[in-house]
């Protein structure tokens, strides 16, 4: 009876320490699992798997900010963000194989133009059907059959055949016992700089700032003045160019791509925006890797086979559970 | 070139008409559950591939390792299909619209990935083959009744059949009472919440229909190609479905059976075209199509081509 209470005593402040506090609750939750995980398999298999982890976090990250804030903008569900990755990857096998030109080059080609093609679709598409005020299964139909388009467009004119741009596979940098690959290293360190600087531009420049006010309630925001339009088109131009690098990143860190790789990728795309809460930047970037660990971890307890698998019942348990994000408060949605 | 000519020789034959029509008709059936989820309750199911998935899973499964009957593994694997459907919607439909509509994918997506994984009873990549002897039997016996030598014939017929008789049931339960409390919840849920409906309860029993008929179109691909494996049941299938569901128009029953053979009429006359394409880009150029009709129909004709605008609740 006593230690009945007592139990229900620490669950009621356990539920109040979850509620007023959801970001560090669901980061020692997260460091409990991770302990777990550490103490049964190992500091050196643990390591290895965590390291696993943020590279895919790294390219997981740079594709849901994009997408995340897209959402936040223009609360459209862009079913078509992964295959930007995949026109991204593409474009930069163009300068690097096709032309034979260093990854150095190709990285802001493809950056440019899949950047151009944010913009472009928003001017040729999504502002004309938001001026029509289309409704939400409108859009998001047409976002399906846009990403229906570039795949397949990509496919027609590339083939379905595996392809790999030019980097460095096979050395790898050892630290203290844990293996790295050298390109995959560059991938981590990449976008760790690329969106940090895109943390802060969203924290301190004015664009940034008015950003994250549409994204936070987009009349208000209109009605304060904020030229939306502007802003609208900076942030395609963003996810688009965030995307593009997204897209190389991948393939120079798995080595190999098809014209499938935005399209398998994106479920993770969103499963990472749903960890950090939908529409929030910040979530998004500490979503995706966030996503990387869960999916390599898996595979200290059950066969790698499932690892997507698992980022897809964490999409699903995030949304049923905690809608608002692992580290966002309650809130209606 | 000798790859077109080869396909265009296939214009004038019946078997490859019939085969699109099977695939037409199966299409059909898929669409209807759409067509009650999105048409006719307000809810996006995107994942309706995954209702067909565990149908003809279930029902090869039941056959070849429970050694059941065909007949009765039948209603078995739809029941296990709505089962799944009450689970997904359970634990989802509280969630707002365009929330629902990324869980369903995944919970389509990650019964892909066990169709792909649980390799002890799926097979995994390899699939799974001869299920279908009871059917075979069954299709043989009304080949001979009709005395014709196309194979495909009776599953024809069976799926055509099947497509109008469930489009009957549709309508009328559409004009039933249940219908109208659906087309409420549709229209405004708190004013049909207000009215004492369980709003919840009736999107469930949507969800829960939609994956029946879903388990019904499983079936008869499984029974099409006699094969089951996990690729054949990737999300295009239901973006395909859409892109049906769409043409025929929304909260438009009968229009189904019109857009779903307009699109494959479409798909599949790209064969006939004598363009210097692989059958690779050929492949290719058929999800382009999909993906120009889906875009197309929404900017210029949303309500599809039989739908009425006034029911468009989901466009505005």
């Amino acid at each position: 009876m006593q230690s009945a209470r007592a139990l229900g005593a620490q669950q009621r402040r356990l539920r109040e320490a979850v509620r007023t506090r959801p970001a560090l609750a669901g980061s020692a939750f997260f460091l409990a699992i991770a302990i777990g995980l550490l103490i049964t398999n190992g500091p050196n298999v643990f390591g290895q798997t965590t390291v696993f982890g943020i590279v895919s976090g790294s390219y997981f990250a740079l594709g849901a900010v994009g997408l995340t804030l897209v959402y936040g903008v223009l609360r459209l569900v862009n079913f078509a963000h992964g295959d930007f990755l995949t026109f991204g990857a593409y474009m930069a096998f163009v300068i690097n194989v096709t032309l034979g030109l260093p990854l150095i080059f190709a990285i802001p080609f493809a950056i440019a133009t899949t950047a151009a093609i944010g913009v472009g679709l928003e001017l040729l598409m999504w502002r004309p059907m938001r001026a029509k005020g289309a409704g939400m299964l409108p859009l998001l139909l047409m976002s399906i059959g846009l990403a229906f388009v570039i795949r397949n467009g990509i496919q027609m004119v590339a083939g379905t055949g595996q392809r790999n741009l030019r980097v460095n596979l096979t050395s790898t940098i050892a630290f203290v016992g844990l293996r790295i690959g050298r390109t995959e290293l560059i991938v981590v360190a990449t976008s760790v700089v690329v969106l940090t600087l895109i943390g802060l531009m969203l924290r301190y420049t004015s664009l940034g700032k008015q950003m994250r006010a549409l994204a936070d309630n987009f009349d208000l925001a209109e009605a304060t003045g904020i030229d939306t339009n502007r802003i609208v088109l900076a942030t395609w131009l963003l996810a688009g160019g965030l995307a593009g690098l997204a897209g190389v990143l991948y393939a120079s860190a798995v080595g190999t791509f098809t014209p499938d790789l935005g399209f398998l990728l994106l479920l993770s795309l969103f499963a990472a925006v749903v960890l950090g809460g939908i529409g929030d930047a910040y979530g998004a970037l500490a979503g995706g890797f966030l996503l990387g660990l869960i999916q390599e971890w898996s595979t200290l307890v059950i066969d790698a086979r499932w690892k997507i698998a698992v980022g897809f019942a964490a999409l699903i348990l995030t949304l049923v559970l905690r809608p608002q994000g692992i580290f966002g408060r309650a809130r209606t949605i | 070139m000798t790859l077109s000519a080869i396909s265009f020789s296939a214009f004038g034959q019946p078997e490859f008409w019939i085969g699109v029509g099977v695939l037409a008709g199966l299409y059909g059936i898929f669409a209807l559950g759409l067509q009650l989820n999105v048409g006719f309750t307000g809810i996006i199911n995107f994942g309706q591939v995954g209702f067909m998935s565990v149908g003809a899973y279930a029902m090869a499964i039941l056959v070849l390792k429970a050694h059941w009957s065909f007949w009765l593994a039948l209603p078995a694997a739809s029941a296990i299909a709505i089962g799944a459907g009450l689970l997904i919607g359970l634990s989802s439909l509280r969630l707002r619209a365009d929330y629902f509509a990324i869980a369903t994918i995944a919970f389509a997506e990650i019964i892909r990935y066990v169709a792909e994984n649980a390799r002890g009873l799926t097979n995994g990549n390899i699939g799974l083959l001869g299920f279908d002897s009871s059917w075979v039997s069954v299709s043989g016996s009304i080949q001979s009744w009709l005395s014709t030598s196309e194979i495909q014939l009776p599953l024809l017929l069976v799926t055509w059949v099947l497509l109008a008789g469930l489009t009957f049931v549709m309508v009328r339960v559409q004009r039933s009472p249940w219908g109208r409390v659906l087309r409420a919840v549709r229209e405004d849920e708190d004013a049909a919440r207000a009215l004492g409906k369980n709003v919840f309860s009736y999107k469930l029993q949507s969800l829960a229909i939609a994956a029946l008929l879903g388990s019904v179109a499983g079936y008869l691909l499984a029974l099409d190609l006699a094969y089951l494996s996990p690729d054949q049941f990737d999300p295009s299938v239901t973006f395909t479905g859409y892109a049906v569901l769409i043409l025929g128009g929304l909260a438009s029953y009968v229009g189904i059976a019109a857009g779903t053979a307009i699109l494959w009429v479409l798909l599949e006359g790209t064969r006939f075209i004598n363009l210097p394409l692989s059958a690779e880009q050929i492949a290719a150029l058929r999800f382009v199509i999909v993906g120009v009709v889906l875009i197309g129909l929404m900017a210029f004709r949303p309500e599809g081509l039989f739908g009425k605008r006034e029911e468009m609740v989901l466009g505005g």
